[in-house]
């Protein structure tokens, strides 16, 4: 079947039912999507599919067919994710970094739906496990990119 | 179609021509060091080195060992420590920059191989754990970035045929400062690359009041790379050839195969290429873990009990519960053995107008860093062998690779890549590291494999953070004030459950947070009634602190209770005679502003209360205040005040991080944490039956650093202890009920 990932089209020989995390991980090498749970809980899988953010490790590679995939290693030429990722440099957000392309991931798509967030709109939206705990940075830099004043005391 | 991957890890080394390879890799070699595709940008002093120790290197003298200076300038470090998180990276090219006099930010910094060089704790030991990094090569660090700068002074004095004394260094230069001219570090490194290292002792360090990144908020040099996916991480690694592995493990610790029913069929599967017996699993290899997994979840295994003569593992029986083992410990009859005692117990308690006894408990915790256990192995045609895999202990693993394989420690070549978080999992565990599966399917294969840990095989062999139950006896004098303290734990420290049991000792890790603590109580009693525990079990961030700050000091609580003291007064009593740690308490009281015990409203109409906890980990000092309501019969923390004292400070910006991610730890335990059995198996195999802290229940998380000049303590775990305290407390003054278990989602309060 043919996908659309990153603007780039790939011939994937893989099974309907294989999650979509594993086509992009194991047949296409794309590893900056993170195995954590293999059950839609921690969220460190998440891409967008057409803008909309999508755990990836649950997703049938077939549903998705015909849809443009967007991965973290594409996320900067979003003009959006671009934005998130400088705010998340000066806020130092990561620290082990490995939830860390699924938040940035979800932090684009919920800027690309809502420009200017709300608090609940953000604890709506950024729902991800960080085992690190790095929720308050996340938090500073929604709140920056929100246009609100960061907050990262 | 697949994307046929190239072998990243060797090929990731792109900048820097090499210099002289061949003798540099001779000298390395001829040294005893398995140094790999590492290349050296100078010279390596081997008559010196050699000539210390009966010919063993003096770890952290050997400055090519650390350090290749690029033609572009970059200067690569080879770090003892692995970086996980906690910023290590950072601090070392910190602490190597200030000395070398190069900005931290033109560092590349990678996990050093395994080798004696690194051994740079007191100079036997390398782990990445204990918050040791920083505190313990500190002094070693900065002595290495001295002599690398001093080896280019000469080489650029030799060039430029001016005296030494006429040369200076600004970042990344020397400068002749008779005629200003500028040479790079880059352009001298090869010249360097025949002089001898100096005596570490030899060279003058910096004036820490001229200090330009050392206690500076030094941006992190690894978080562009963690927010665009770029970091790499075991899970993510391929070479060449390389196939994939998933396992079934055994569903308790001490069975083996003894039959599968369906084999034919499961290799009949779409991708399977091979099935295989295990020590305690069962495994299937694959050119994608896809089809491994389904593969291997597939497998109808049939297990019995291994054969457990002169074995060191454990068997797990088929009827153990939490539950029943929780109260056995409570039950278990004994005094133990002591690990502190002060002053007469016995008379004191016969003296005391009150006495106050409680028993306390603790859970099974899993690390649940967010990647799950993998590892990498590759048999090359020399007869050597590489594994990737997390690991906070590079020569530990060497070391029992060496005795599984018979393959000497120098062809054994440990990469230890950035881990997806730690907190403890990836130490040497008996039945709980994939790196015997990993070499055992490479050796039945003949290809590099990669095997993984769904997440549901890694929880079932996580090794888990004991659990406890503390005896707690406290005797007050007729004004309320404690004058006696008995704490007798119940539980198996991690460290005799993995290195065997000495009934004269205690664990150190079993007790400390009960032991250590620094309140004028005159007469103490602490000791550990030791009890085997079927399951693994494992350091966990912070360690024995991580429940024994808990037990303390909530039971403190408790006797000020009973005696009608302020817990906040009582404290600040008990340690008036301590400057330090009445600084530290007073300090997180002033950042929450001023002690406010309550219960009181909040604003939004709430009924809330604070509470305290102090804790003294891994020689650093860190004090908490939280504040908590309830909602529908759930504790809510609201905001976590943190004060830490570390005596002095390498990166403040980190610190600050490190405390609210232990504090975020340290709440999802008191929270919501629990590993539980039934029937010898855990009931949760997976984030969705332990829910760990979700960011709606993070508190904002406020720090205070006290740079108190004390000796430096450690960063990583310190934040942990003294929150759990702090939110117990809290709770207790805010339902009228005592804490005295985790998790709170375990407990019903009236409210």
């Amino acid at each position: 079947m043919k996908l659309s990932i990153n603007n780039k089209t790939y011939d994937v020989d893989a099974e309907g039912d294989t999650p979509l995390l594993w086509v992009i991980r194991d047949n296409l090498g794309l590893t900056g999507t993170k195995y954590g749970c293999g059950l839609a809980q921690c969220g460190a899988c998440s891409v967008m599919v057409d803008g909309v953010v999508t755990r990836s490790c649950v997703t049938p590679v077939d549903s998705v067919e015909g849809q443009e995939i967007t991965t973290i290693e594409a996320i900067e030429n979003d003009p959006v994710g671009k934005r998130v990722v400088e705010k998340w440099v000066e806020h130092q957000v990561p620290q082990c970094g490995y939830c860390q392309s699924g938040q940035v991931m979800a932090a684009t798509a919920l800027l690309k739906e809502i420009e200017n967030p709300t608090q609940d709109d953000v604890d709506a939206a950024m729902v991800n496990l960080c085992r690190c705990g790095t929720y308050n940075a996340i938090h500073a830099a929604l709140k920056d990119l929100s246009g609100n004043e960061g907050d990262a005391s | 179609m697949s994307k046929k991957l190239s072998n990243k890890v060797e090929d990731s080394f792109p900048n820097g021509e090499p210099v002289n390879i061949s003798r540099r890799r001779f000298l390395l070699s001829s040294a005893g060091v398995t140094a790999g595709a590492f290349v050296l940008g100078f010279g390596l002093p081997l008559g010196k080195a050699r000539a210390q120790d009966g010919g063993k290197v003096t770890p952290g003298t050997r400055v090519p060992a650390f350090l290749e200076i690029r033609p572009d300038n970059t200067v690569r470090l080879q770090s003892p420590f692995v970086e996980g998180g906690q910023g290590v990276w950072t601090a070392m090219a910190q602490i190597v920059g200030e000395e070398l006099d190069a900005d931290p930010k033109s560092f590349v910094v990678e996990s050093a191989p395994a080798g004696q060089d690194y051994l740079v704790i007191n100079n036997v030991m390398r782990i990445t754990g204990g918050s040791n990094s920083v505190r313990s090569s500190y002094t070693t660090m900065r002595k290495l970035g001295a002599m690398a700068r001093h080896m280019l002074l000469q080489a650029a004095s030799t060039r430029l045929n001016v005296p030494v004394e006429q040369l200076s260094t600004e970042p990344g230069y020397v400068i002749n400062t008779s005629s200003g001219e500028k040479t790079s570090y880059g352009s001298l490194a090869k010249d360097a690359l025949d002089l001898e290292t100096p005596d570490p002792d030899s060279v003058k360090l910096r004036d820490p009041s001229t200090f330009r990144w050392i206690g500076k908020p030094v941006d992190r040099l690894d978080i562009y790379v963690k927010s665009t996916g770029k970091a790499e991480y075991t899970i993510d690694i391929s070479v060449e050839g390389m196939v994939h592995a998933a396992v079934q493990h055994a569903p308790r610790l001490g069975l083996d195969v003894a039959s599968i029913s369906n084999e034919a069929d499961v290799r009949a599967m779409k991708g399977v290429m091979s099935v295989h017996r295990l020590p305690g699993a069962v495994a299937v290899v694959a050119e994608r873990w896809w089809h491994a997994k389904v593969a291997a979840e597939a497998l109808q295994v049939e297990w019995n009990k291994r054969d457990m003569d002169g074995v060191k593992f454990r068997y797990m029986p088929d009827d153990f519960s939490t539950a029943a083992f929780s109260d056995r410990l409570a039950n278990e009859p004994g005094d133990g053995k002591a690990a502190e005692e002060e002053g007469d117990i016995k008379s004191a308690f016969s003296d005391a107008t009150t006495t106050v006894e409680a028993t306390y408990h603790s859970q099974f915790l899993h690390h649940g860093q967010l990647e799950p256990a993998s590892t990498l192995a590759r048999f090359n045609d020399d007869g050597t062998l590489d594994m990737w895999m997390p690991n906070q202990a590079p020569e530990q693993f060497q070391a029992q690779i060496a005795k599984l394989t018979g393959l000497s420690a120098e062809q054994i070549k440990v990469h230890s890549p950035m881990l997806g978080g730690f907190f403890g999992r990836h130490f040497l565990y008996p039945e709980a590291n994939p790196y015997p599966q990993a070499i055992q399917l490479a050796k039945e294969v003949g290809r590099p494999v990669k095997v993984i840990w769904s997440r549901e095989e890694e929880f079932l062999r996580d090794p888990l953070r004991p659990m406890a139950a503390v005896k707690f006896r406290g005797g007050l004098d007729a004004d309320g004030m404690p004058v006696a303290l008995e704490a007798i734990s119940v539980t198996e420290g991690p460290s005799e459950a993995n290195s065997g049991h000495d009934p004269d000792k205690v664990d150190s890790f079993a007790v400390e947070g009960l032991t250590g603590k620094t309140y004028a109580i005159a007469n103490r009693r602490i000791a550990q009634n030791y009890v085997e525990m079927p399951a693994m079990l494992a350091y966990w961030r912070s360690v024995g602190h991580s429940m024994n700050d808990f037990f303390y000091e909530t039971f403190l609580d408790e006797m000020a209770d009973k005696g009608g003291q302020d817990p906040y007064e009582m404290r600040l009593a008990l340690l008036k005679d301590n400057k330090r740690l009445t600084t530290l308490l007073k300090s997180v009281v002033d950042l929450s502003g001023g002690w406010k015990r309550g219960p009181f409203s909040a604003d939004d109409g709430s009924q809330r209360a604070r509470g305290v906890g102090m804790a003294s980990p891994f020689g650093t000092e860190s004090a908490a205040i939280a504040e908590v309501s309830m909602k529908n019969g759930e504790v809510i923390v609201h905001d976590v005040w943190e004060a830490i004292d570390p005596g002095s400070i390498v990166n403040p910006a980190i610190i600050e991080a490190q405390v609210k991610s232990a504090a975020a730890l340290g709440l999802s335990q008191i929270l919501m944490e629990e590993v539980i059995y039934e029937k010898g198996e855990p009931t949760a195999r997976n984030y969705d039956l332990y829910p760990i802290l979700r960011p709606d229940q993070m508190p904002q998380i406020h720090v205070r650093i006290i740079e108190s000049g004390a000796k430096m303590g450690g960063i990583g775990e310190p934040g942990l202890p003294p929150v759990l305290p702090a939110v117990a407390n809290a709770v207790s003054t805010l339902t009228g009920q005592r804490v005295r278990s985790m998790p709170l989602s375990n407990l019903r309060f009236e409210s």
